[in-house]
């Protein structure tokens, strides 16, 4: 159980901005994202799309402006729990007991949500019986490639994740590989190679057709893709990938009892709470009167929330406002005063 | 100002006077047509405001740039007259125009 004064959930700017600030006013947090690396929408979705909205800062990219937020939370120690997703938030005595997928636990005062438009999560597919063979024949990303081993296995989708899979599970496994379009958007250097491959009979190549239906009893037999012309045909296969990129979904914030419109999170705009005391959302994830999905009020929204955690976690404390340029706390806790 | 009418998957048809220059998804999202998600708000990078053409206008509308295609590969059940409205831009040349509504965006 890791004792925290601060939870923050998502490592978008403004988690990242708001981790700034606890640590900056002295207390200690944690930050959980279910990304398998910090930046949230701005390095999942738009790395090199130039951002011209900052403020003070003319023009930057989704990546530029991830590397200036962590290398200002440099002079601090903010422990990240990337890969995971936060499950589970009950309250107990006065603190909050949360829960992630991976089994980590949190006791804290303060949840500061800063989740986006939610958790990021594989796209599916469609059929509603593809639900009965997930994680068993049919997967949205790969753990063990051993168990694909002597087996057949059909593969959708035409980015990298597809294209990589397809060349690598060739090796061992009788291949499939099924896509809308003639063209694949993954690296040309993977796409020869696929082509090499399909040529020399390691990869069955399905272009122009979709997944139509799944059949098996208990385990996966057989699935039904069918072509732009409306051809259908049935290949016999064990297993089943899709690599369709990721979609954000709220995901299980959706069950912790806050009061939720439309994706997002009803707060005040004094401590940026939400109904249930200690827990507060920030960013893209709340909304209140005048609400603007920009970072920069993501910022703000985060610089007031740290402020309202000092009060649960230090309530015999005074919190007292100060300046970066002068107070010799802050100076000392960045590192530039001894 | 050039009229868009939005069909939800469920049939219900929706027309809305756009002012020019906005996308077909922006005039969803202003108008709160339910079905348009538009979670990434219109950088084209997540494939929730696709929407389905009906032929006629499908050949009407400008080509798709780079990286629609792409993106469209990730939306949920995309055909050969799939397009993100997001890339749709309101002019007096596609007023009239006619976008179907998948089920849904995710």
């Amino acid at each position: 159980m890791i004792k925290t004064d601060a939870l923050i959930i998502g490592a978008g700017p403004t988690g990242l901005f708001t981790a700034h600030q606890l640590k900056l006013i002295g207390l200690n947090c944690e930050v959980v994202d279910n990304l398998d690396k910090i930046g949230g929408q701005c390095i999942e979705l738009y790395p090199d799309k130039p951002i011209y909205d900052i403020p003070a800062v003319p023009e930057c990219t989704g990546e530029e402006l991830t590397n200036n937020l962590i290398d200002q939370l440099k002079p601090f120690d903010v422990k990240f729990h990337l890969n995971e997703r936060v499950e589970e938030v009950k309250k107990s005595n006065e603190n909050w007991q949360v829960k992630t997928n991976k089994g980590t636990e949190f006791s804290t005062p303060n949840i500061i949500i800063a989740g986006g438009v939610g958790s990021f999560e594989p796209r599916k597919f469609s059929p509603k019986e593809c639900e009965k063979f997930e994680n068993k024949s049919i997967f949205y990303s790969i753990k063990d490639k051993t168990v694909f081993k002597g087996k057949t296995v059909s593969i959708f989708g035409g980015g990298d994740s597809a294209l990589d899979w397809a060349v690598e599970l060739s090796k061992d496994s009788k291949v499939n590989l099924v896509h809308r379009r003639d063209e694949f958007r993954g690296a040309k250097a993977t796409v020869d190679k696929m082509r090499v491959l399909e040529k020399n009979g390691k990869i069955n190549l399905f272009t122009k057709y979709q997944l139509k239906s799944v059949n098996g009893k208990g385990n996966l037999e057989s699935i039904e893709v069918e072509h732009d012309n409306k051809e259908v045909k049935n290949i016999k296969t064990d297993y089943v990938l899709g690599f369709f990129g990721l979609i954000m979904q709220l995901g299980p914030i959706a069950n912790w009892g806050l009061n939720i419109d439309k994706k997002t999170i009803n707060v005040d705009t004094e401590r940026f709470e939400t109904n249930q005391k200690g827990i507060y959302a920030v960013g893209d994830i709340c909304t209140y009167p005048g609400k603007l999905k920009l970072i920069l009020s993501g910022f703000h929204e985060g610089a007031l929330a740290a402020r309202a955690c000092f009060k649960l976690a230090r309530p015999n404390e005074k919190y007292r406002f100060e300046f970066t340029t002068t107070s010799t706390n802050l100076l000392r806790r960045l590192g530039k005063k001894e | 100002m050039p009229k868009i009418t939005y069909i939800e998957h469920n049939g219900k048809s929706h027309t809305i006077e756009i002012a020019n220059g906005l996308s077909v998804m922006e005039g969803a999202v202003q108008n709160n047509i339910p079905g348009i998600d538009a979670d990434c708000g219109g950088s084209m990078a997540c494939a929730t405001c696709h929407v389905y053409v009906k032929e006629e206008w499908f050949n009407k509308l400008p080509k798709k740039e780079d990286g629609e295609e792409d993106m469209l590969d990730m939306a949920f059940e995309p055909k050969k007259n799939s397009r993100l409205s997001c890339q749709l831009m309101v002019s007096e040349q596609i007023d009239g125009l006619i976008v179907n509504l998948p089920e849904k965006q995710v």
